[in-house]
C-alpha cells in the first residue's frame, strides 16, 4: 500500500522489510551492490556517474594516444585506416558522451541540491533511470569493440559483409556516408548507442530543471542561487531543446538504414545536407551544453579562492542565458563551405561573432573577480586560472572561424581541431579536474594529494599546450584532419612528433590525477567539511554528506549564504534553520526498476544492432528489450514513490549543533 | 480542493510538498517534456514541409506519387474530429476526478479510450490503404520507401500515432488502476497531466492535419 510508510529509523539499514503496491519489497534496508543498484539518493548515484565517466576518460583516452601514435612519422602503417576511423570517431563520441557529459551530471546530481538545500532531486527514481539508460547506451556503444574483436577472429560475421563493427563515421557522422551502402554494423551500434544516451540527457535534465524551479530552500531566489546550479540550469534546458534535432535525425536515420526510407537517400531524392542541418542544430547547442557546467564550476572556484564575491553576478547569469539562447542561431557556421548562400553565410558569420560577446562577458568577469582579491594559489584555482587562460584562445581561434572565407581555409583542417580542444581540453577538461580536487573532499571527506595536484596541473597545462598549439600551425599549413597517415614533405614532420609527445604527457598528468582519486577514496588524509572556506551551501555540511543532505531545512539569508554566515557581521548575516521534524526525515524509497529499465534499453540496442547484422532471431530480442522497458514504467508506475522516515543523528544530540563545522585552515594556503 | 458528499477517495499519506514556484513537480515536468516534445515534432514537420517544397510531386519523378488521389480526406476529417472530442471528454473526465467523481471518471476516460481507439484505426486502415494504392482507379500505392513524400509521411504521422498508442495505454492504466481502491486525492493530478499529455497530442494532430494534409489541396 502507498500509504504503508516506514517507522522513522536512525540507520537504514534497521528498517523492515516493507512491500509495495506490486506485492514486492521494496530494497531500502539493502547494502552492498543491491543498494548500489537500486539507490535513488543523488549522492550516489553521482557516484556512479563520476566512475563511468573517469573510467570512459580513460578509454577515450586510449583511442586518442594510439591516433597520436599512429600520426607520429610519416607514412606510418602503426594501424589500418579503418581502425583509425573508428578510433577518431569512438574517441570523440566517448569524450563527449560517456565522459564529459557525465562527470558533468555527476556534479548536477551530487552537488546542485546540496547548493539548493534541498534533500534530493525531485523525482528520486527518474534520476536513477537516467544514470541506467546512460550505462546502457555507453555499453551499446563500446560493446561494439567485443564484436569487432569477434569478427577478427571470424566468429561473427555480419550479412553485409562489411567489417566495420566499430563505428567509423566521425562523430557527427554525415550522410550520406551512413547509409547502408557505405557503412556497416558500426553505424547501428553509433545511432542506437547516441539515441539511447538522448533518453538518458533528456530525463535527467527534465528532472534537474524541476528540482532547481520548485525545490529552492526558503530565501533562495533566483538571483541568490550559485553559479553552478545557475549553469545547470541552463544546460538543462539546452538540452530539452537541442536532443530532440538529433533524435529525430537519428529516428530518420534508423528508418533509412532499417526499414528503407529515403530520407538521405540521394537517388530517391534525400538530401545529405538535411542531416548536416539537423546534427548541428543539435550540434552547435551541444557544445555550450558541455561547456557551460565547466563555467559554472569555475564561477564557484574563483571567488572561493579570490575571497571575493563573484564580480557582476547578474551579469554573469544573463550571459550564461544569452549563450544558451544565441546557442541555437549560430549552427551553420559548421557549414560555412556547403554553400549555404551569401545571405544565410553572413548572417551565421555575424551571429557567430555576436555569440563570442557574452563568452567575453564571462571571462572579464572572472578577471574582475581575481582582481583586488586575496587570491589563494589552491590547486583547484590554479586549474581555474588555467581554464580562463586556455578557453580564451580557443575562443578566439573561434572567433576566426566565424569569418566564413577565413574558415573556407580552416574547415576540416588541423585548425579546427585545435579550436575544439582549447575549448574542450584546455577549457572543459580544466574546470572538471578542478571540480574533481575542489568537491572530492565533500564528497569523501578526503584531501586529494595537493603537492601531486599541482604536478598534475602543471603536466595537463603543458602536455595539452604542446599538442594542441601546433595544431594551428599544421591546420594552416594545410594538414586536413581525420586523416590516416601523411606523406613527407608537406612540412608537417616535425609538428606531428611534438604533439604526440605533448599527448602523452597530458595523458599522464589525467592519469595521476585519476588514481589519486581512487587513493584518496581509500585512504586519504581526513579533512575538515569545509577546507577551502567556501561560500555555498554545501560546504556548511559535514564531510561526506550524511544520507538525508540536512538534517534540517537552511533558510537562505542572501548570496554566497554560507561565506555571509561565516563572515559577516550582524545577526541579519547568520544562517538560519527551520524548525526539526520530530518524526524524522522523509525519504524515498528504493527501487529495482531503474536498472531494469536500463536492461531494456541494452537489449534493446543491442538486438537492435544484431537485427542490422543479419542475426537470426534478433529481432525478437528488440521486441523483448522494448518489453522490458515499457513492464519497468507500469512496475514503476503501480509501485509508487514509497518512503520512509531517518532519524538524523543531530536530532539525537541538541538541534542548537546544527550547521556546526570543524572548519580546518591545514589546506587553505 | 473542495469536500463534497461524493469524495470518497483516501487522503493520501503525505501533504502536498511545498514547491518554490507553487507548481507541483509532475505538472512542472510534463510541461517541460511537452516543450521537449514541440521540439521533435517540430523537426519532422520540418523535413516533411522542406521536402514538400523541393518535390512538387512528392517523390523524385512525376507519376510515382498522387497524393490528392491517394488520400481519403474525408476518412481523416472524420478521425480529426473524433481526437478533437476525445480532448472534450478528457477536459471532463480530468474535473469529474478533481471532484471525486470516480464513476463520472470512468465513463469519461472510457469514452477517450474509445475515440482513441477509433483514431488509431482510422489510422492503421488509411495506412493499409496508402501502401495498396489503388490499382483500378489508378491510384499508386505509397509506401515508406517509394518516395520522399512517403517516408517523411509515414514517419511523422506515425510518431503521432505512437504519441496516441501510448497516450491510450495509459489511460487505460488509470481505468483500471480506479478500481484498485489506490486512488486517492493526488491521483487527481495523475489524470491531470495525463489530460496534458492527450489535449497536446491533439493539438499537434491538428497541425499535421492542416500542414500534411489540408495543405495538398489548396
Ligand atoms: C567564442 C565562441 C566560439 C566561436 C565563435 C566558435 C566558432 C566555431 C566555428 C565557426 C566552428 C566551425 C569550424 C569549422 O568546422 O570550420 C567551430 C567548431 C567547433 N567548436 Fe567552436 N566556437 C566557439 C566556442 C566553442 C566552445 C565553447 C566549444 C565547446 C566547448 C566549441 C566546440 C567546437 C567544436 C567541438 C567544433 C568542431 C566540431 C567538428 O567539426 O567536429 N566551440 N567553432
Ligand atoms: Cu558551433
Amino acid at each position: 500500500m502507498a500509504t504503508d510508510y516506514h517507522e522513522a529509523v536512525a540507520c537504514k539499514s534497521q528498517l523492515p522489510h516493507i512491500k509495495s503496491a506490486l506485492g514486492l519489497t521494496r530494497p531500502d534496508y539493502t547494502t552492498g551492490i543491491a543498494d548500489w543498484l537500486t539507490t535513488v539518493d543523488h549522492k550516489k548515484i553521482g557516484m556512479l556517474y563520476a566512475a563511468c565517466a573517469l573510467f570512459f576518460f580513460l578509454v577515450g583516452g586510449i583511442e586518442a594516444l594510439v591516433i597520436r601514435l599512429q600520426l607520429i612519422i610519416p607514412n606510418n602503417h602503426l594501424i589500418s585506416a579503418q581502425l583509425y576511423n573508428q578510433l577518431f570517431t569512438m574517441h570523440g563520441t566517448t569524450m563527449i558522451f560517456l565522459g564529459v557529459m557525465p562527470l558533468s551530471a555527476a556534479f548536477f546530481n551530487y552537488i546542485m541540491p546540496l547548493q539548493i538545500g534541498a534533500r534530493d532531486v525531485a523525482f528520486p527514481r527518474l534520476n536513477a533511470f537516467s544514470f541506467w539508460v546512460f550505462l546502457a547506451g555507453a555499453l551499446v556503444l563500446n560493446l561494439s569493440w567485443f564484436f569487432q574483436l569477434a569478427e577478427t577472429f571470424g566468429w561473427f560475421i555480419p550479412v553485409d559483409g562489411k567489417t566495420d563493427i566499430v563505428p567509423a563515421v566521425g562523430w557527427f557522422a554525415y550522410s550520406p556516408l551512413t547509409s547502408v551502402q557505405f557503412s556497416g554494423v558500426g553505424t547501428d551500434f553509433w545511432l542506437l548507442g547516441i539515441q539511447i544516451l538522448g533518453v538518458a540527457s533528456l530525463a535527467a535534465s527534465f528532472n534537474f530543471i524541476v528540482t532547481i524551479i520548485n525545490m529552492r530552500a526558503p530565501g533562495l531566489t533566483m538571483m541568490r542561487l550559485p553559479l553552478f546550479t545557475w549553469m545547470t540550469l541552463v544546460t538543462g534546458v539546452l538540452i530539452i531543446f537541442a536532443f530532440p534535432a538529433i533524435t529525430i535525425a537519428l529516428l530518420e536515420l534508423m528508418f533509412d538504414r532499417f526499414f528503407e526510407t529515403n530520407f538521405f537517400h540521394v537517388e530517391k531524392g534525400g538530401q545529405p545536407i538535411l542531416w548536416q542541418h539537423l546534427f548541428w542544430i543539435f550540434g552547435h547547442p551541444e557544445v555550450y551544453i558541455l561547456i557551460l557546467p565547466g563555467m559554472g564550476i569555475i564561477s564557484e572556484i574563483i571567488p572561493t579562492a579570490s575571497r571575493k564575491p563573484l564580480y557582476g553576478y547578474p551579469l554573469i547569469v544573463f550571459s550564461g542565458a544569452v549563450i544558451g539562447f544565441m546557442g541555437f542561431t549560430v549552427w551553420s557556421h559548421h557549414m560555412f563551405t556547403t554553400g549555404l548562400g551569401k545571405v544565410a553565410t553572413a548572417a551565421f558569420s555575424l551571429l557567430t561573432m555576436g555569440i563570442a560577446v557574452p563568452t567575453g562577458v564571462k571571462i572579464l568577469n572572472w578577471i574582475g573577480t581575481l582582481w583586488g582579491g586575496r587570491i589563494r594559489f589552491s590547486v583547484p584555482m590554479v586549474f581555474s586560472l588555467g581554464f580562463i587562460w586556455m578557453f580564451m584562445l580557443g575562443g578566439m581561434s573561434g572567433i576566426m572561424h566565424s569569418a566564413a572565407p577565413a574558415d573556407a581555409q580552416q574547415q576540416d583542417s588541423y585548425f579546427v581541431v585545435a579550436h575544439f580542444h582549447y575549448v574542450l581540453v584546455g577549457g572543459l577538461l580544466l574546470s572538471l579536474l578542478a571540480g574533481i580536487y575542489y568537491w572530492v573532499p565533500k564528497v569523501f571527506g578526503r584531501m586529494m594529494n595537493q603537492k601531486l595536484g599541482y604536478w598534475v596541473a602543471g603536466m595537463v597545462i603543458v602536455g595539452f599546450n604542446v599538442t594542441f598549439f601546433p595544431m594551428h600551425y599544421l591546420g594552416l599549413a594545410g594538414m586536413p584532419r581525420r586523416t590516416h597517415t601523411y606523406w613527407s614533405g608537406f612540412g608537417w614532420e616535425l609538428w606531428n612528433p611534438v604533439a604526440t609527445v605533448g599527448a602523452f604527457v597530458l595523458g599522464i598528468g589525467i592519469l595521476l590525477c585519476f588514481i589519486d582519486v581512487v587513493r584518496t577514496v581509500i585512504k586519504g588524509k581526513p579533512c575538515g567539511s569545509d577546507p577551502w572556506d567556501a561560500r555555498t551551501l554545501e560546504w556548511s555540511l559535514p564531510s561526506p554528506v550524511p544520507a538525508y543532505n540536512f538534517a534540517a531545512m537552511p533558510v537562505v539569508q542572501g548570496r554566497d549564504a554560507w561565506w555571509l554566515h561565516k563572515h559577516e557581521a550582524g545577526e541579519e548575516a547568520r544562517l538560519t534553520y527551520e524548525p526539526i521534524d520530530p518524526h524524522g526525515i522523509h525519504m524515498p524509497s528504493q527501487s529495482w526498476w531503474p536498472p531494469f529499465g536500463g536492461l531494456g534499453f541494452l537489449v534493446f540496442g543491442i538486438s537492435m544492432c544484431m537485427h542490422g547484422a543479419g542475426v537470426v532471431f534478433a529481432g525478437y530480442g528488440v521486441i523483448v528489450g522494448l518489453s522490458i522497458v515499457v513492464f519497468t514504467i507500469l512496475c514503476w508506475a503501480l509501485e509508487g514513490p514509497g518512503g520512509y522516515y531517518i532519524k538524523p543523528a543531530a536530532l539525537h544530540a541538541e538541534a542548537g549543533a546544527m550547521g556546526e563545522t570543524q572548519s580546518s585552515s591545514e589546506f587553505k594556503g | 480542493m473542495e469536500t463534497t458528499a461524493s469524495l470518497s477517495l483516501p487522503e493520501p499519506a503525505h501533504a502536498h510538498a511545498h514547491t518554490s514556484s507553487g507548481i507541483e513537480n509532475k505538472k512542472l515536468i510534463m510541461w517541460l517534456f511537452l516543450a521537449s516534445d514541440c521540439m521533435f515534432f517540430g523537426t519532422l514537420i520540418t523535413t516533411h514541409l522542406i521536402y514538400r517544397k523541393l518535390y512538387p510531386s512528392g517523390a523524385t519523378e512525376e507519376g510515382i506519387l498522387n497524393i490528392t488521389q491517394t488520400f481519403n480526406i474525408e476518412l481523416t476529417s472524420f478521425s480529426t474530429f473524433i481526437l478533437l472530442m476525445s480532448s472534450f471528454l478528457m477536459a471532463i473526465a480530468v474535473s469529474a476526478m478533481h471532484k471525486g467523481e470516480l464513476k463520472s471518471f470512468r465513463r469519461n476516460v472510457l469514452g477517450v479510450i474509445f475515440f482513441g481507439f477509433i483514431f488509431l484505426g482510422c489510422q492503421v486502415f488509411e495506412f493499409t490503404e496508402f501502401v495498396h494504392g489503388n490499382p483500378e482507379l489508378g491510384v499508386p500505392p505509397m509506401t515508406l520507401s517509394n518516395s520522399v513524400f512517403g517516408s517523411t509521411f509515414f514517419v511523422l504521422t506515425g510518431t503521432h500515432g505512437t504519441h496516441v498508442a501510448i497516450g491510450v495505454l495509459w489511460l487505460i492504466g488509470l481505468f483500471f488502476y480506479s478500481f484498485s481502491g489506490r486512488m486517492t486525492r493526488d491521483s487527481a493530478l495523475d489524470v491531470e497531466i495525463c489530460g496534458l499529455y492527450w489535449h497536446f497530442v491533439d493539438i499537434v494532430w491538428i497541425i499535421i492535419f492542416t500542414v500534411v494534409y489540408l495543405v495538398e489541396y489548396l
